[in-house]
């Protein structure tokens, strides 16, 4: 997502001017998604520019309130009625990293996944703590909330899933065996 | 902020250095190797980990269940390892409660006949017993349902008399096994809401076995067992404000 979308969607519920739109934007996504004001002025700017909003009048502190504009406000209806695209997200460095690890000398992957997986656990642990005192009303705030932990979950789970994967190309250097289950399977698969 | 560490009371259940080895010879397992772990007072603590890797093993010696080769297990002051059989059973019986993935409710049993057994095997007369049963359903929501049999109950309702039961009484530790097996998501969250509060305000300690990140994520912290050794641990988790404070996407 852009800033720039995240302005507009805020626009449309009426005019605001800068400083508004960064404590709104903030209070919205629950300040998962910090902006300096410098930001929003600049994002208006190119908004201007593009027609998207236009200066809607001062208040008597100088505050220059801005306006969507008729193009502003079909940009914001497309922006809700298309999908994000996964391409437009940022590269996810942890693949990217683990990736690298496995190719890197001296590089112990799977101490890499074990820290890795202990602290998104632990932002798990944290987001699930915020939710648990969250107010019920508070339906914005919930859903950023479950989306971090969905997201963060999600990554658990592939770093378990990596962990089962070096297990089975390259078993653990422990002297004994794992007990039950599929730990033992994937030692035996391993040693054929 | 919770009371992570209490000084004056001590942990409520203490694995020091803790082995548990089975077979002998060729076929020995180690399933726990040197497991060190406390649990304080009003504590959530959640064990994650592959299949194998000593997670109920490590439940079953917390509970006095199965008895470590080395080491000691300590349950609210007493090492269970000096205790004859007959004591560690009458300790686990007032001190420990248990809660598995398949209830194990008394089907000819109505709810609060199944939470107030265990008081009344302990001794406690049937009237108290009872009374008992009915302020632990009334803790876990359920108070309206007391007389109903498990089979006329939901699968959420079914795991709240399981954990009214886990609780019932001056019980303050509860022993966890994938507590949210059989229940769809939803509900497998509003069971881990309630231990959380149990902890939180009934002043019970707990240990979650789960390998469901989403559930661990409930517990004050998780510890991660690995071919029977405790490999990770998140530590303790900061207050929820101090959280607020740093921006939570960060």
């Amino acid at each position: 997502m852009s800033i720039r979308h995240g302005l507009l969607a805020l626009l449309e519920d009426g005019p605001r001017y800068g400083y508004q739109l960064r404590a709104e934007f903030e209070s919205r996504t629950g300040g998962t998604w910090p902006l300096n004001v410098g930001q929003v002025y600049t994002t208006l700017a190119r908004l201007e520019r593009d027609e998207l909003v236009q200066p809607a009048g001062a208040d008597d502190e100088g505050h220059v309130f801005y306006a969507l504009t008729a193009g502003g406000h079909t940009e914001v209806r497309t922006w809700f009625t298309t999908p994000v695209q996964r391409e437009s997200r940022p590269r996810d460095e942890l693949a990217i990293k683990l990736a690298l690890a496995i190719a890197t000398p001296g590089v112990d992957v799977r101490a890499v996944v074990q820290r890795q997986r202990t602290d998104t656990l632990r932002a798990l642990r944290d987001y699930t703590r915020l939710k648990a005192r969250a107010d019920e009303p508070d339906l914005a705030w919930l859903l950023v909330l479950d989306s971090l932990i969905f997201q963060a979950e999600a990554e658990v789970r592939w770093l378990d899933h990596c962990e089962a994967r070096l297990t089975r190309r390259t078993p653990a250097p422990s002297p004994s065996r794992a007990r039950t289950g599929g730990a033992r399977r994937t030692t035996e698969e391993a040693s054929r | 902020m919770k009371p992570a560490t209490n000084p004056t009371s001590g942990p409520v259940l203490q694995l020091r250095d803790v082995s548990r080895v089975h077979g002998s010879g060729e076929a020995t397992v180690h399933a726990l190797r040197g497991v060190s772990l406390a649990v304080a007072a009003g504590e959530l603590v959640a064990v994650m980990g592959p299949s194998g890797s000593g997670k109920s093993t490590l439940l079953t010696l917390a509970g006095g269940l199965d008895t470590p080769t080395s080491g000691q297990v300590v349950v609210e002051g007493v090492e269970l390892g000096t205790l004859t059989r007959a004591a560690v059973a009458a300790l686990r019986r007032r001190s420990v409660g248990y809660v598995f993935q398949d209830l194990n409710l008394i089907p000819a049993l109505t709810a609060a006949e199944n939470v107030s057994l265990p008081r009344e095997l302990d001794g406690v007369r049937t009237r108290v017993a009872r009374r008992e049963a009915l302020d632990a359903l009334a803790e876990v929501g359920i108070a309206d349902l007391a007389d109903r049999f498990p089979d006329d109950m939901s699968g959420g309702q079914q795991q709240r008399v399981a954990i009214a039961r886990a609780l019932v009484g001056p019980r303050r530790l509860v022993l966890a096994d994938e507590p949210t097996g059989a229940l769809d998501s939803e509900t497998g969250e509003s069971v881990l809401r309630l231990l959380r509060r149990r902890c939180d305000e009934g002043g019970a300690s707990g240990v979650l076995v789960t390998h469901e990140a989403r559930h661990a994520a409930w517990a004050d912290r998780v510890v991660f067992l690995r071919d029977g050794v405790l490999v990770d641990d998140t530590g303790y988790a900061p207050s929820a404000d101090s959280l607020l404070g740093h921006g939570v996407g960060q």
